[in-house]
């Protein structure tokens, strides 16, 4: 098992005509099973046409309704990825990944009211993420597919070339992956780290997470917290931006430290009052999980 | 990305938001006249830069005159303002808004930001205006009233009443109040704000509500549905280096240590600075080339990266996803060739296509040092700068030129590794980091003392 996505999971891609949604979906494609998992693309006037092999749909609810696809991902640009994200939700995906990144704040906050007032069920991993991987299964995003080793530990990350970093440490140390979520570096968005804990925590195959957060916000002190209730597995924690100072946005729009709230350090406090062992070396993620392994 | 003060008082104007009248000036008798077309007999001189704090160090002075609202403007008009925001550095002066007095009865507080635990806009009031309002969050959180607005339904009356109600307009006020919040909720909106902030808003002796003050930033993201709020951009009032940064797309952020890091990706970038610090280092920038980095871009990052003088060592951490590592290597012995680099550099290079780029890097000739990981860089890197104290550096990097220039026939790795990552998605837009002059003070040492102290416990 796996969280999330697996073997079977059938997917399609939202902006397969882009080039980024092309040049992702292949490489995805290429990985483990993904032969057999990328059956659709969706594009509102191309429909009929295919995408090497994959056939493109006029829209979601067709391509859900012809492929038998039920997790999509979004390549679409900035101004028409909320949109997407909207579509996918009204055609009831199990879950849609969005990867775009720079998706204005506000069009976010009106999808995610809906999704709430709608009570829809899709799940939204993302945007501005890199996507959900299950080793040796299935990869729906933009990670480097080589350095994932299929094995039994959750990775849960707010960035991407640093959740690459500790999936890295992992493998190089001979310990694998059950599944590594990306949930994205934007203030508003889909899955949280406590939502993809409980995942984790309810998954058979998962012995322990590596949660990785970053400054801006209280998601990790959230989640934090729900460990300490909780959890039954081990969790190791880090937190980037310890030397990041207040006021200033580091890269990610939602990584921020403002009005004193969503420093590093007080997120490491609370991490360790719950129970989470929390390295503050960023070399030493691999080395710490697999200490509480033992 | 941030405007002055009067530019938001425009857009409050044009959302129906009432302000005082005011004239934004350049020079003292653009702020004669302004006073002369204001009328009355008391005017106020507003300093106009992006930092809050102004009336703390100076920035604002009320004038009775018009040969003291002169003195006042001289005095204002190019002065170094130094603010609580502005570190100690201050902020030249460039601008002023001479306004009407008001006769403030009354000072209240009202703000609006995303909150992102509840997913909404949220509205926070307070009947303790003119002051800091995270003090008050903290000392008094009780005289801090918050409403998280429903996007779909807007803001209702009922729910505009209870606010003013809460921080103690009196009933009179009530139809004007929930106008002034409904309009600046619409303005939040409709511009795409990150932020605005009215501090104080004021209840005036003859009753009206009006903002005194006005703060406005918007969000990156949407600029590119603005041109209005984009031509209100003040490069005067941003850093250089972080202008220059946004023309290649890169997302750079000046800080006050010595070493100069390039990374890919927000959080591995703030990763490594942190363990530089650990190591008893300190960063000098943040820097994220993002994900699909050409030669020309890592060469301009070298250059930005070294035009900040306090530059003394660099530290290069790629993990090569998307991103190759050759692709990295090509554009680093470029960069370092292209801007004669005189310090140290230390690379650390992980994922597709490590060995290729590790041996170009070896096969440059150039004096870079290599680390296996991030620890081994960041220990690297810090004492390559505490070596490079005592010797003089530039002899490095003089050393290989014969070998640069015989390698020039390479094929040159512009287009190559142009894997068509996420950031191509983007529309052209410029990429602001309006961003306050913040700056942390904390040494280097000392962090890194607590991080230690922190690992053996």
């Amino acid at each position: 098992m796996s969280i999330l996505i697996d073997r079977n999971t059938r997917v399609m891609t939202q902006g397969i005509t882009g080039k980024t949604g092309q040049f992702h979906t292949r490489t995805s494609r290429a990985y483990a099973n993904g032969q057999a998992c990328f059956v659709a693309g969706v594009h509102p006037s191309r429909a009929g046409e295919d995408f090497e092999g994959i056939p493109i749909f006029g829209s979601v609810a067709d391509a859900k309704a012809r492929s038998g696809a039920t997790v999509s991902v979004i390549y679409v640009p900035p101004a028409g990825a909320a949109a997407a994200i909207w579509e996918a939700v009204e055609a009831d995906l199990e879950l849609v990944i969005c990867i775009t990144e720079g998706i204005p704040v506000r069009d976010m906050i009106h999808v995610r009211e809906r999704m709430r007032q709608e009570k829809r069920r899709t799940r939204l991993v993302g945007p501005n993420c890199p996507g959900v991987i299950t080793p040796d299964a299935l990869k729906i995003g933009i990670m480097p597919g080589h350095i994932h080793k299929k094995g039994r530990v959750g990775v849960v990350s707010r960035s991407g070339t640093l959740t690459y970093e500790a999936v890295g440490q992992l493998s190089e140390l001979g310990i694998g992956q059950s599944s590594a979520v990306g949930i994205g570096g934007d203030p508003v968005n889909g899955l949280k780290h406590v939502d993809v804990m409980q995942l984790f925590n309810a998954d058979s195959d998962t012995d322990a997470v590596v949660m990785i957060g970053e400054i801006g916000g209280s998601d990790e002190e959230d989640a934090a917290r729900w460990v300490k209730a909780h959890m039954r597995k081990p969790v190791v924690g880090f937190i980037a931006g310890v030397t990041a100072p207040p006021g200033k946005r580091m890269g990610h729009a939602g990584a921020i430290i403002s009005g004193g709230k969503g420093t590093a350090q007080e997120k490491l406090a609370v991490m360790e009052d719950c129970g989470i062992t929390v390295t503050r070396n960023p070399a030493e993620m691999g080395k710490t999980l697999k200490r509480v392994l033992r | 990305m941030k405007i002055h003060e009067y530019q938001g008082k425009e857009l409050f104007r044009k959302y129906g938001v009432a302000t005082p009248r005011g004239i934004a000036c350049f020079s003292v008798d653009e702020a004669l006249a302004a006073a002369k077309t204001l009328g009355g007999a008391v005017w106020v001189v507003k300093a106009q830069i992006h930092a809050g704090g102004r009336g703390k160090g100076g920035g604002v002075k009320v004038a009775k005159s018009l040969a003291e609202l002169r003195k006042r403007a001289n005095e204002i008009l190019g002065m170094r303002l130094v603010t609580p925001q502005t570190g100690p550095e201050g902020q030249i002066v460039r601008r002023l808004l001479v306004e009407e007095g008001a006769d403030i009865a009354t000072e209240l507080y009202v703000g609006m930001v995303v909150d992102r635990g509840t997913q909404r806009v949220a509205l926070m009031a307070s009947s303790e205006g003119g002051m800091d309002i995270e003090a008050v969050a903290t000392s008094h959180p009780e005289k801090i009233h918050t409403l998280y607005i429903d996007s779909l339904r807007g803001l209702g009356d009922e729910a505009a009443d209870a606010i003013a109600r809460k921080i103690g307009l009196p009933d009179s006020a009530l139809p004007q109040a929930r106008t002034l919040f409904q309009a600046l909720y619409r303005c939040f909106e409709e511009t795409d704000a990150s932020l605005v902030e009215i501090n104080p808003l004021i209840l005036t002796g003859d009753g009206r509500v009006v903002a005194l003050d006005a703060k406005l930033n918007f969000d990156d993201n949407a600029l590119f549905r603005h041109p209005e709020i984009v031509a209100m951009r003040d490069l005067d009032e941003e850093d250089p280096l972080e202008i220059e940064a946004s023309k290649y797309d890169l997302s750079y952020i000046s800080l006050d240590g010595e070493i100069g890091c390039m990374v890919n990706g927000a959080g591995l970038a703030m990763a490594t600075m942190d363990t530089i610090k650990l190591f008893g280092g300190a960063p000098a920038n943040f820097l994220d080339v993002g994900g699909g980095a050409t030669t020309e871009k890592v060469t301009a990052a070298f250059k930005i990266m070294l035009s900040n003088p306090k530059v003394k060592a660099i530290l290069v951490n790629i993990f090569g996803g998307i991103m190759k590592c050759d692709t990295i290597a090509e554009g680093v012995v470029a960069a370092a060739r292209e801007t004669h680099l005189a310090v140290p550099l230390v690379v650390r290079m992980k994922g597709t296509n490590e060995d290729i780029g590790k041996r170009i890097l070896k096969d440059s000739g150039l004096p870079i040092i290599s680390a296996a990981n991030m620890a081994e860089a960041a220990r690297k890197v810090v004492a390559a700068l505490k070596g490079a104290g005592r010797k003089a550096p530039a002899k490095k990097a003089s050393a290989p030129k014969k070998k640069a220039a015989a390698k020039k026939t390479k094929a040159p790795a512009k287009k190559r590794g142009e894997a068509p990552g996420k950031k191509r998605a983007k529309p052209t837009r410029p990429k602001k980091r309006t961003v306050a002059k913040n700056k942390s003070a904390t040494s280097g040492k000392r962090a890194a003392k607590k991080a230690n102290k922190a690992k053996k416990k």
